[in-house]
């Protein structure tokens, strides 16, 4: 077994290893206590489930194409703050952001009263506030990944934008497209909080909340585990079948001299074109704005605070590392081996925590673990771990094509020339690498800081995040200080993402 | 790297020192011992009448505790599991792993006698509508007219599902309206804003301006009358009676500190530990304070009748009155 084989079986192991120690003693418990029947709520939870998923995915891409194109063919002042701001979202815990939705097209909010952000359209608006800005940032890292020749040559051509599209830049999405569109279906089929609070009602219910009520309220580890069964057939099933439209990426020549576009100069094309950025802004910054003009004179600075930041960062980073390790294991795996099935395989197991409910992870290692151990101890570890496996499908989507065409690149080159190991990722890796690897830990340290879930269910109160102390003052009616401390987590995020962006383009 | 995970582990051992004295492992939920929570202060108060040390152990919520109980069986390192509201004592009797607290029953100062021998209580107050009186001038007067009213006029609730208010809320609507709850529900579903995952949501939305209407305890206007000097915040007297919360406490009956365990629940009873409740807590005392409670408190709703049903018809019928509520609105 060569080194990088085994790091791949080390990799799939620990997060194989992960889920097998989550999922099979629930099953076990549901073997002990006897399978329940399923009802026939089941069947009418798994069609919500994937009809609000489908809608949100397919508004978030719809918005997200033009929205990212735009960004790619223009240069304009504001546009590196406006993609920062895009990363926005995705830091936010839920009930932060609802809160910010709700302050603009809420009953009482600023533009409220024109759709209803309860029920099906509020979960949907949502979820795009979500999904979309994030698809833009993964959609303009693949356009921006094609060679500054092509557009040279598009421009000798006489290429019309559409010609541009057609030929160079569809052929560079399609084959990311099909990723993104799963992961962002994956989540949105995950949702939980967004869901219950816009909902409106049990009649919107998904996989995700009635796993949580029979693990919660009705401890019925049998009912939790044939509804986990449910969601992982589901998300298996359609991932897969996302896998075979997905194609393998073209591989450009390519030098590292900067794009410059010669196309879209009419007028038409360039209010197209602030149209769609426009639209994309509308969507995302309102109701951050609203967030920050809420709690901006209610900061509560105190130690409590202090210490929050501080173990956001701590939690936030470890996590990120062991994803992005995991991350850049597997998608290097994948890009060596030919065999798609193996990559289907592979792309599976970086989606593992949005197929395996996190509480149902949480669960399985509490009663694998109290064997052994005391949990309380190791919930910080728990923590960091749960919130690097949720990461790991937003490692997934900027890595794995930027891995693969580095490989088809420059792979033999390095073989044949004899560079390896730190050599080659130092000379060859690293400065092709450098942006996407940069967005994917940047997403990664995002992801695990606006997250709520991994911290409450492992319940520690000897370690509060951002977003748990936001959860905390609002438990105890203090609303105003948890206004404040969103706006410094807001601003903390902004902070790393815009030290992420420097790193990412020095030279 | 390596740094920073030995940072963490240092960080996450050094908690576990300071064990030389007895301790007393208490299962908690979360904001009991938060920072505006009563925890600490009732933790320093017990400490100075024995030699021993308090470890708290923060868990989500009630039911959240008494999951956690119901996987760790007999291994459980409580001693007393404090926060359980008597929804879930029946359940919680039946892990077998209680032991009977052996207080002084009436010592117990709720609105109905007490008679659990398994667990006491050392607060409680009712559900309620609170309003906001800038938005509304006349509020319900009964579950009734809530349930019949001007639908635009709306109400956030809690789910039962996965909150305790909405499960209160649930079995409010069930011991007014029976076997018609199914009905109440379907007339009360337009008037409903939606139903959150919990009560910080909730509230979160109320305050937000979202609704005239949300559903949380008696004991609300008296944070924003204490903390806040307003009194925009009130709750609606309901006719037919408001529900009732009881948060209890009891002890672990396999416990090695068994002793000092009744000790803790006798100590519960008293100002040591009900001064630290009203305004940190914000529920009412269920036993003895020092001094009478601050002028808000005075100006709260006290309903004319106290609606609950016993820990057993909870256990027994959850179940199927949330799966009555579930196709009640889901349709």
């Amino acid at each position: 077994m060569t080194f990088a084989n085994l790091k791949t079986a080390a990799a799939l192991g620990f997060i194989l290893g992960a889920v097998a120690l989550g999922f099979i003693p629930l099953l076990w418990l549901g073997i002990a206590h006897g399978f329940s029947a399923v009802d026939a709520y089941l069947p009418r939870v798994v069609a919500f489930t994937l009809k609000q998923a489908f809608l949100s995915t397919a508004l978030s891409l719809l918005i997200a194409l033009p929205v990212a194109l735009a960004f790619a063919r223009r240069q304009f002042w504001g546009r590196d703050v406006l993609l920062r701001i895009f990363s926005l979202p995705l830091a936010l815990p839920a009930i932060v952001a609802i809160l910010g939705i709700v302050g603009i097209y809420g009953n009482n909010g600023i533009l409220g009263g024109y759709f209803s952000i309860y029920g099906l359209s509020g979960i949907v608006f949502a979820h795009v506030f979500f999904n979309m800005p994030m698809a833009v940032r993964l959609i303009l890292t693949r356009l921006e990944a094609i060679p500054a020749e092509n557009f040279r040559l598009a421009a000798q051509l006489k290429f019309t934008s559409r010609e541009i599209f057609r030929f160079i830049e569809w052929p560079q999405l399609a084959p990311a497209l099909t990723g993104i569109a799963s992961l962002i279906f994956l989540l949105c089929t995950a949702s939980f909080a967004v869901v219950l609070i816009l909902g409106g009602g049990p009649q919107a219910t998904t996989l995700e909340v009635a796993i949580y009520q029979s693990l919660r309220l009705d401890f019925d580890p049998a009912r939790a585990s044939i509804l986990a069964l449910a969601q992982l057939i589901t998300c298996a099933t359609l991932v897969l079948l996302a896998g075979r439209y997905a194609t393998q990426a073209q591989v450009f020549p390519k030098t590292l001299a900067k794009i410059q576009r010669y196309d879209g100069t009419s007028w038409g094309s360039l209010l197209v074109d602030f149209a769609a950025i426009v639209f994309g802004a509308v969507i995302v910054i309102p109701p951050i704005i609203s967030v920050i003009y809420t709690g901006i004179f209610k900061i509560h600075l105190d130690a409590a605070l202090g210490r929050a930041t501080l173990t956001s960062l701590v939690i936030g980073l470890a996590s990120a590392c062991l994803s992005l390790i995991l991350g850049w294991i597997l998608a290097d795996a994948a890009a060596r081996h030919a065999s798609p099935k193996f990559r289907s395989a592979l792309t599976l197991t970086s989606l593992a925590s949005l197929i395996m409910p996190p509480a149902v992870l949480a669960t399985g290692w509490f009663v694998s673990l109290a064997q052994v151990a005391d949990v309380g101890r190791l919930a910080i570890f728990l923590v960091i771990v749960l919130n690097g496996l949720m990461a790991l499908p937003f490692i997934w989507s900027p890595l794995f094509p930027a891995i693969e065409e580095s490989f088809q690149r420059h792979d033999r080159l390095c073989s044949s020339l004899g560079v390896r190991g730190l050599a080659r990722l130092k000379l060859i890796d690293l400065p092709v690498l450098r942006r996407p690897l940069a967005l994917a830990f940047l997403m990664a340290v995002i992801v695990s800081l606006g997250d709520l879930s991994a911290i409450t269910l492992f319940g520690s109160d000897s370690f509060v995040t951002l977003p748990a102390l936001i959860f905390k003052q609002m438990g105890h009616y203090r609303m105003a200080d948890a206004a404040g401390t969103a706006v410094v987590l807001t601003a903390f995020c902004f902070a790393l993402i815009t030290l992420a962006q420097r790193w990412s383009l020095r030279p | 790297m390596f740094r920073l995970f030995a940072a963490i582990f240092a960080l996450s051992t050094l908690v576990s020192y300071a064990q030389a004295k007895e301790t007393l492992t208490i299962y908690t939920y979360e904001s009991f011992i938060s920072e505006w929570g009563p925890g600490a202060k009732i933790k320093d108060s017990f400490e100075k009448t024995c030699d021993c040390t308090i470890e708290w152990v923060g868990l989500g919520d009630g039911v959240a505790t008494l999951n956690r109980l119901k996987l760790e069986g007999a291994n459980t390192k409580a001693d007393v599991v404090l926060g359980l509201d008597t929804g879930l004592t029946a359940e919680a009797v039946a892990t077998g792993l209680f032991g009977k607290h052996e207080v002084d029953k009436a010592l117990a100062k709720t609105p109905e006698p007490w008679t659990d021998d398994y667990f006491m209580p050392y607060d409680y107050a009712h559900f309620a509508v609170i309003y906001d009186t800038e938005k509304m001038q006349a509020p319900p007067k009964s579950l009734d007219e809530l349930v019949n009213g001007d639908p635009t006029q709306k109400i956030v609730l809690e789910d039962p599902r996965s909150s305790t208010p909405g499960l209160g809320f649930l079995l409010w609507m069930k011991s007014v309206y029976g076997d018609k709850a199914a009905d109440a529900w379907k007339k009360l579903q337009p008037r409903v804003l939606t139903f959150t995952p919990g009560w910080t949501e909730a509230y979160g939305l109320f305050t937000k301006g979202e609704a005239p209407m949300v559903l949380s305890y008696t004991t609300s206007p008296a944070y924003h009358m204490v903390v806040e000097n307003t009194s925009r915040y009130q709750a609606a007297a309901f006719s037919e009676g408001h529900y009732l919360q009881i948060e209890v406490a009891g002890l672990i009956a396999a416990s090695p500190e068994k002793a000092l365990a009744q000790k803790f629940l006798n100590f519960m009873m008293t100002p040591g530990f009900q001064d630290f409740i009203p305004t940190n807590n914000w529920m009412l005392p269920a036993g003895t304070t020092r001094e009478p409670l601050p002028e808000a408190f005075s100006k709260i709703v006290v309903p004319a009748k106290t609606l609950l049903f016993s820990p057993d018809e909870v256990a027994k019928n959850h179940r199927a009155w949330i799966d009555e509520w579930l196709n009640a609105l889901s349709k």
